[in-house]
């Protein structure tokens, strides 16, 4: 069985679902926000079919363009999203390993010489 | 749906429902509006779009470390919903891989503590390595030097004139083979075919590969006793099981806001203070009445102490902001809590190429 299929009818590419295995909530649940935050799509949802098969049935139904397609654009918006928080979360990282380091300094210059920038436990 | 370029201000929502969009309330009895709206279309009739521009949701998105070390880390997250931050959360727990032992070969026990539960121990002792310098490792692969870490536990307790020695098997006496098994060839079998010694793994810490800690009581033996085993560590993630989870927990809470509806003076602004058994409250004086102040909403536990008893609820309201997440992530050891974080986030991005690969 393909790990992605896409089940709808083939003359009627604005309504599907997608099933997809070896997912669970995890991607279901952002999947259904991104998709239900996109203006080309009238209905989104998802279900886990059964609770010990790790498999996900996304159902999109769009206003005009193939379901497909909106997915698609969903899961790209999704990797955007996931790219920006990961610079931005490791930009506030070096911001507090730098302040950090200056506080290590002030705090025991001349007593030690501290290795600025390394996160000490406390 | 109206045209924010036109130059006129966007169109707002009524204060009720930009409310319940953006706060959970918190009322004596249940919170309400606990779901987020996500529909696009949500707030059609008030001209407000609420569908999502990745522009906007760079522009909006904040991170700040509020404290980090070696194992724990705390930041706020804003403007990201609680599905995506869920998200990270699932795969911090069960899909960032570690190493952890899963195979245990024992040549003697004679300690008290079965093989199977001596085995068990072991799987759950935390290993400081890291994953990402190792394959998986299939069920049908021979254990290598890229694939499998090899333990050695040789103990045996005794007598010394008063003295017990080694009562009690610690993790700092499991020992790392880099080189491989040591098993007696005698027993007919190969358990390990490295290529070559793990030492010149690139990447691998000067100090070699142990268990994180060192002072985890992995058995007890009386005088007489002896643990001969070998372990062998692969690379797994928590969804198979929990002794993979790169972290002890990691968690959010929703940053939660105290707003006094109303001054609240004199006595009854000591009665809140006294109420709060974290401190969210404070007095300060105006001239000569005492008024109460909210001065650390953060430490709010929501017990809702505060809003029990009559008219309480009328005078404090508690919420919470859905958008903003105070994220907690303790990590077992092998990573560092903010790498946790990041390897998190590529793991969500290969779900996505997976699918979209898959859909071509
Ligand atoms: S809910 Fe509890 S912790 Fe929060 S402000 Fe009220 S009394 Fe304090």
């Amino acid at each position: 069985m393909a790990a992605t299929m896409e089940l709808g009818s083939e003359t009627d590419p604005r309504n599907a679902t997608f099933s997809i295995s070896d997912e669970d909530h995890t991607l279901g649940n952002s999947l259904r926000f991104v998709l239900n935050k996109d203006p080309r799509v009238a209905f989104c949802g998802y279900s886990v079919p059964h609770p010990s098969e790790t498999r996900i049935n996304v159902r999109v139904q769009t206003t005009g363009v193939p379901a497909r397609d909106v997915l698609k654009d969903a899961l790209n918006d999704l990797m955007a999203m996931n790219q920006h928080v990961s610079t931005t979360f490791n930009r506030a990282v070096e911001t507090f390993k730098a302040n950090q380091g200056v506080n290590e300094l002030s705090m025991k210059s001349g007593v030690t010489s501290q290795h600025s920038g390394s996160v000490k436990k406390p | 749906m109206a045209d924010a370029s036109s130059g006129e201000h966007e169109p707002e929502l009524p204060p009720h429902l930009e409310l319940q969009r953006t706060r959970v309330v918190c009322a004596p009895d249940a919170p309400s509006y606990t779901e987020s709206v996500q529909y696009s279309g949500a707030y059609m009739a008030y001209g407000v779009d609420n569908s999502l521009r990745i522009e906007d949701f760079c522009k909006n998105l904040r991170v700040e470390i509020i404290s980090m070390n070696e194992e724990d880390i705390e930041f706020d997250i804003v403007g990201i919903d609680a599905a995506i931050a869920n998200a990270f959360r699932r795969i911090l727990i069960a899909e960032v891989p570690t190493m952890a032992i899963e195979k245990v070969y024992i040549a003697n026990n004679t300690s008290v503590i079965q093989d199977e539960v001596l085995a068990h121990r072991l799987g759950l002792l935390p290993i400081k390595a890291d994953p990402r310098l190792f394959d998986y490792k299939s069920e049908e692969e021979n254990a290598n030097e890229k694939n499998t870490i090899v333990f050695k536990i040789d103990v045996v307790c005794t007598r010394k004139g008063e003295r017990v020695l080694n009562s009690s098997v610690t993790s700092d006496q499991m020992k790392w083979l880099p080189e491989g098994s040591e098993m007696p060839f005698n027993t007919m079998t190969k358990f390990t075919s490295f290529g070559s010694s793990q030492k010149n793994l690139p990447g691998l810490p000067a100090e070699g590969i142990s268990c994180q800690y060192p002072d985890i009581i992995v058995a007890k033996l009386r005088p007489g006793q002896a643990i001969e085993l070998e372990g062998h560590a692969i690379k797994g993630s928590g969804n198979i099981h929990a002794k993979w989870s790169p972290v002890a927990t990691a968690r959010y809470r929703m940053l939660p806001e105290v707003n006094l509806m109303e001054d609240i003076q004199g006595k009854l602004a000591e009665e809140l203070v006294q109420k709060c058994p974290t401190g969210v409250f404070d007095i300060e004086d105006v001239g000569t009445v005492k008024k109460a102040i909210v001065a650390r909403p953060r430490n709010c536990t929501l017990c809702r102490e505060c809003v029990r008893g009559t008219d309480w609820d009328k005078r404090v309201q508690l919420t919470r902001v859905k958008d903003h997440f105070i994220f907690t992530i303790e990590s077992t050891g092998a990573l560092r809590p903010e790498v946790l974080f990041t390897e998190a986030i590529k793991i969500l991005n290969e779900k996505c190429h997976r699918i979209i690969t898959e859909l071509s």
